[in-house]
């Protein structure tokens, strides 16, 4: 285990080196993951120039789901982007190389793609925490800031899980699957508005078969007070039981999959 | 003449070949419409009072957005000539008796065409079937139909000469992926891409309308579901008409002197 790290270590440093090496492309990817949320931020802002709220939000309870979300994201795009980029890792004949080493699999596709410009958007959600977590009325007590970091934990977890269901369907298909991006892109692009606005059957649906609401909604009712049940606050721990049909699915996958030949 | 359009009929029956990926893209657009449109009621709910548009507007606006988003969509690039120019393979196109500006032009159409020729009817299809006020309603009037239509060519052509832009820039910088995504990310919130123009702050909303980005998707798109009419649609569509023009022009002119001093390295 110790190890592992050690060599995650190693695998981190360089690829911040290498990254380090076109600075000029790296920030200007950084300055650009950064305006992409930047404009999704924006439209946010000026729905709530109009409305004074959507379905009993208000604005900085809006902003605080959506920083938790992005936030994910960011670190979920940000660590496992060699699953979201899986289809050209097995395209390429790189994941034959990967499968001789003697290392674990997983272990391996995370560590070959570290994409740290995606940290653009993690200083977005930085920053607007900053400007949500004051101004959303709630007081911070121990059990509201466990809430909110159980969100963004476990918002990664799934995020994670996400992408390795996208990277195991490639087993099947070779190429990505264009309409796993209604998860993981819509997760964070409709996901900055509370799952409930979209009416009852896409909650259920983001509840029992997708589970972002887990750790965005139901969390989000008892840290802003809506809801003083404090089962709502150990509503996220379930989303990580979306880890074992992720799992068996890449599995299931591993065992199915035929080399390309490049 | 003859031949680009030979390039446009290549480029096009070559788009028509993926099927399954087009399928899956109608599935995800569609999807993604549905999640858009439930947003907009639920804002339409908490104000209806509030609301610029009416409930079956921004429908009928999302519903074509979602159809002909890849015709519209200013991040659908075609990779081969970002390639071409990073690993030099550009030196063989330069080395054809034809204009390069023209070809890529001809291409970058082609692809948009075939590819939303592919998409459009499921989508429309499905839309009109939807029920009042959550489907795709009909123009407003026949005449905002044809200023439509003659709008959306005009914008598939502005998008194209965007991206040409773009191209010809990274003749300079080589990579072109932090240009690309910061133009997606300014197009995106400046052309109505992700919410209608009309949602936008008033004063801001009267500067949007004078660039560029506003006689792009968001010019057919307000004609269609009547939410741009007479003297104020006038304007805009002369407006699309002065920014191609501009646009196409700037685009060759650069083009011509960025070639002349291209260096291919070898290889």
């Amino acid at each position: 285990m110790k190890d592992a790290f050690r060599l995650y270590g190693k695998y981190f440093s360089i690829h911040l080196r290498s990254q380090m090496e076109y600075k000029a492309s790296f920030l200007m990817m950084t300055l650009g993951q950064f305006l992409v949320s930047f404009s999704a931020l924006l439209t946010i802002r000026f729905m709530f120039l109009r409305f004074y709220e959507v379905d009993g939000f208000t604005y900085p309870e809006v902003l605080l789901c959506f920083a938790v979300v992005l936030m994910a994201f960011a670190l979920a795009e940000c660590f496992a982007r060699g699953f979201d980029t899986f289809a050209s890792m097995l395209g390429n004949g790189m994941f034959d190389r990967i499968l001789v080493r003697p290392r674990g699999l997983v272990f391996q596709v995370i560590a070959t793609k570290i994409e740290l410009s995606r940290l653009g958007r993690l200083l977005q959600a930085i920053l607007v925490f900053c400007i949500a977590l004051p101004e959303s009325g709630v007081s911070w007590t121990a059990d509201k800031i466990l809430t909110l970091v159980l969100m963004v934990v476990v918002g990664v977890v799934v995020f994670t899980c996400l992408f390795v269901v996208y990277a195991a369907l490639c087993f099947f298909t070779t190429e990505g699957l264009e309409i796993m991006n209604i998860f993981t892109d819509g997760g964070r692009e409709f996901g900055m508005y509370p799952f409930s606005i979209y009416g009852k059957e896409v909650l259920r649906f983001f509840t029992y078969c997708v589970p972002l609401a887990l750790f965005q909604y139901y969390p989000l009712l008892y840290m802003t007070g809506r809801s003083q049940n404090r089962f709502y606050m150990f509503v996220p721990l379930f989303g990580l039981l979306f880890v074992l049909p992720a799992v068996l699915l890449w599995q299931i996958g591993l065992r199915h999959y035929k080399s390309t030949g490049s | 003449m003859k031949k680009y359009w030979s390039f446009f009929r290549m480029r096009f029956l070559g788009g028509l070949q993926y099927r399954a990926a087009a399928w899956a893209g109608v599935a995800t657009q569609f999807a993604w419409g549905f999640l858009r449109l439930l947003m907009f009621r639920a804002f339409y709910e908490a104000d209806a009072a509030a609301f610029p548009m009416e409930l079956g507007q921004i429908a009928s606006y999302i519903w074509l957005q979602q159809a002909f988003l890849t015709a519209f969509a200013v991040w659908y690039f075609d990779n081969d000539i970002f390639e071409s120019i990073t690993n030099g393979t550009v030196a063989y196109e330069l080395a054809r008796p034809m204009s390069l500006y023209s070809m890529w032009f001809v291409k970058n159409l082609a692809i948009r065409v075939s590819r939303v020729s592919l998409r459009c009817l499921p989508v429309l299809a499905v839309a009109c079937l939807l029920p009042a006020p959550y489907g795709l309603g009909l123009p407003a009037s026949p005449k905002a139909f044809i200023c439509f239509a003659v709008a959306m060519l005009g914008t598939l052509l502005l998008v194209v000469a965007f991206m040409m832009l773009i191209y010809i820039a990274t003749f300079y910088t080589l990579s072109s992926l932090g240009l690309r995504i910061m133009a997606a990310a300014v197009c995106d919130l400046l052309t109505g891409a992700l919410i209608p123009l009309p949602f936008l702050p008033e004063e801001l909303r009267k500067i949007v309308e004078l660039t560029p980005f506003a006689a792009m998707e968001n010019l057919p798109l307000q004609i269609y579901c009547g939410s741009l009419t007479g003297a104020a649609m006038g304007r805009a569509m002369l407006l699309q008409a002065f920014w191609l023009i501009v646009f196409i022009a700037g685009g060759a002119l650069w083009m011509q002197r960025s070639l002349r001093r291209v260096v291919v390295q070898g290889g």
